[in-house]
């Protein structure tokens, strides 16, 4: 089986041009992601494993290296490369990607957040409703917040709104960054079973737990970053 | 991506210009008054491309040039160089070579526009419902019953009372008065839609209801926006990708959050470090 992610060589620095002052955030990373498999980052703070995430969803302008992606149709295209209409089809059909933190508008509903994704795919309005309503239930947001906004939520919240929505439309490579960083034991349980699911779906998942215990859980291969050169290493299952 | 506009080399100079304007201006000159013969050089050189259903935002402090931009692709204002192609149907339709006839179909058929102003965008001399039977009076719609019937299911779609359709819009609210801007810029259906720093000045809830109008909008039928806002917190909300204009030049281009959270451009970098 081919990877369906091959980051080669990938750097990212900043350069500050108020300061003069270029900023290294990761270099010389190599790693692979396959369909169905789980590949988590590893590294001590500052490593830079955000950067990487965020290199791949072109949130960030890669500075060398490749970031090569096969898509549904089996074309294989370099992402630090690609046009911004290209990368745009992709995060709307092919790559999810759930971080930390929540961006939605204001006063639309957290069943509405949960669904646009859906809808801006073009899924009937009622029927991206009701899936929207049954992830949340899978993810234990209890039904009676959700007509209500989730800018006044706990962080806690928050984030399974968060995922809620980032796991809804159920993307071929899904990106995430401590997704469950402020959830309980039981909640975080619940969000090991749906990452879980998606992954015997065939979804393929480049992640950064912030717990090790987590790592140990969902795990198939781990990078770790921090060091220069090339360290993928067979998780022992 | 299916494209709706390419605008190639846009550029508008008032004044009478003379040959060192384009040297003598721009963000490394950190001016956009040419020193030599005293004319303004709003746009210069400025290229674009937008994909059907997309929204894209323009984005830059006042005298960038961003609202030039919207006006000249409207027919506001006459540039005085480029070109901008609007494909339609598998038509090309060359626009600032279009007869002034034509010209004015497009306006009034094919584009749309929000104003900041609604002083700018609608007639406060008739009722609300009457600003948007004027704008379907100039389509092939002349039924009475069916204009009204339009302008009733647009109000409505916009979240203006039906109570008040007779009213003049002079007696309405901000928020109000920029939704039947809208709803008159929706009334025929237009596949592009150009908004000028449409919730400037408006309260936040306010605000947020109509960039929620404006993003259902867009959901439902799929129409290309040009977004026009000094506002990053509009630009994050609404746009996929992002123009950054200084002094009547583009100065970076790139996927919305990539602009706001990795800039490249030393100007862009301050922009984004001073937002609140």
């Amino acid at each position: 089986m081919q990877p369906i992610l091959m980051v080669q060589g990938l750097a990212k620095n900043f350069m500050l041009h108020e300061q003069g002052k270029r900023i290294p955030s990761c270099s010389e990373v190599f790693l692979d992601v396959w369909a169905g498999r789980l590949t988590a980052l590893v590294g001590p703070t500052g490593a830079g494993k955000s950067s990487v995430l965020k290199c791949i969803y072109r949130t960030y302008l890669p500075s060398a290296g490749r970031i090569l992606y096969r898509d549904q149709a089996g074309h294989v295209l370099d992402l630090a490369r690609a046009t911004e209409h290209e990368a745009l089809r992709l995060r709307a059909g092919e790559i999810g990607f759930v971080t930390q933190f929540l961006h939605c508008l204001p006063r639309r509903s957290a069943l509405n957040v949960v669904a646009e994704p859906l809808v801006a795919a073009g899924v009937d309005r009622a029927v991206a409703r009701k899936r929207a309503g049954e992830m949340l239930s899978r993810l234990c947001v209890p039904e009676r917040l959700w007509a209500v906004p989730p800018a006044t939520f706990s962080g806690g919240e928050k984030q399974r709104i968060n995922l809620a929505r980032g796991l809804i439309s159920r993307p071929r490579l899904l990106l995430l960054d401590e997704p469950t960083a402020s959830l309980d034991p039981a909640t975080t349980d619940r969000a090991v079973a749906v990452i879980q699911a998606m992954k015997t779906e065939g979804v393929a998942m480049l992640a950064i737990f912030h717990h090790p215990d987590l790592v140990a859980r969902l795990a198939d291969q781990v990078v770790e970053l921090g060091q220069p050169s090339m360290t993928l290493a067979e998780k022992e299952s | 991506m299916k494209k709706i506009l390419e605008v190639t080399g846009l550029s508008k100079i008032y004044g009478n210009g003379c040959p060192l304007c384009i040297e003598a201006t721009g963000p490394e000159r950190d001016t956009n008054l040419c020193p030599h013969c005293g004319s303004v050089v709003a746009a210069h050189d400025v290229d674009l491309e937008l994909g059907e259903g997309e929204i894209l935002g323009i984005m830059g402090e006042s005298g960038s040039g961003k609202s030039t931009l919207v006006k000249l692709l409207y027919f506001d204002e006459t540039p005085t160089g480029g070109r901008a192609v609007f494909f339609e149907d598998g038509q090309e339709h060359d626009l600032f070579a279009l007869n002034a006839a034509r010209q004015r179909r497009m306006r009034n058929q094919r584009f749309g526009m929000v104003y900041q102003n609604p002083h700018l965008g609608l007639n406060f001399n008739i009722s609300a419902g009457g600003n948007i039977a004027e704008r379907l009076l100039m389509t092939d719609m002349d039924h009475y019953g069916d204009i009204r019937g339009r302008a009733r299911e647009l109000l409505a779609r916009t979240e203006v009372m039906l109570e008040r359709m007779d009213e003049s819009p002079r007696k309405f609210s901000g928020g109000m008065q920029q939704r039947v801007q809208i709803a008159k810029a929706l009334a025929t259906h237009p596949p592009l839609l150009f908004l000028d720093e449409v919730t400037t000045g408006l309260d936040l809830s306010v605000q947020a209801c109509i960039l929620d109008l404006i993003l259902e909008i867009q959901q439902e039928l799929r129409t290309a926006m040009i977004v026009v806002t000094h506002d990053l917190g509009v630009i994050r909300l609404l746009a996929g990708r992002t123009i950054v204009m200084k002094y009547g030049r583009i100065i970076e281009t790139g996927l919305t959050d990539q602009i706001l959270e990795d800039p490249q451009h030393a100007y862009t970098q301050r922009l984004v470090a001073s937002s609140l």
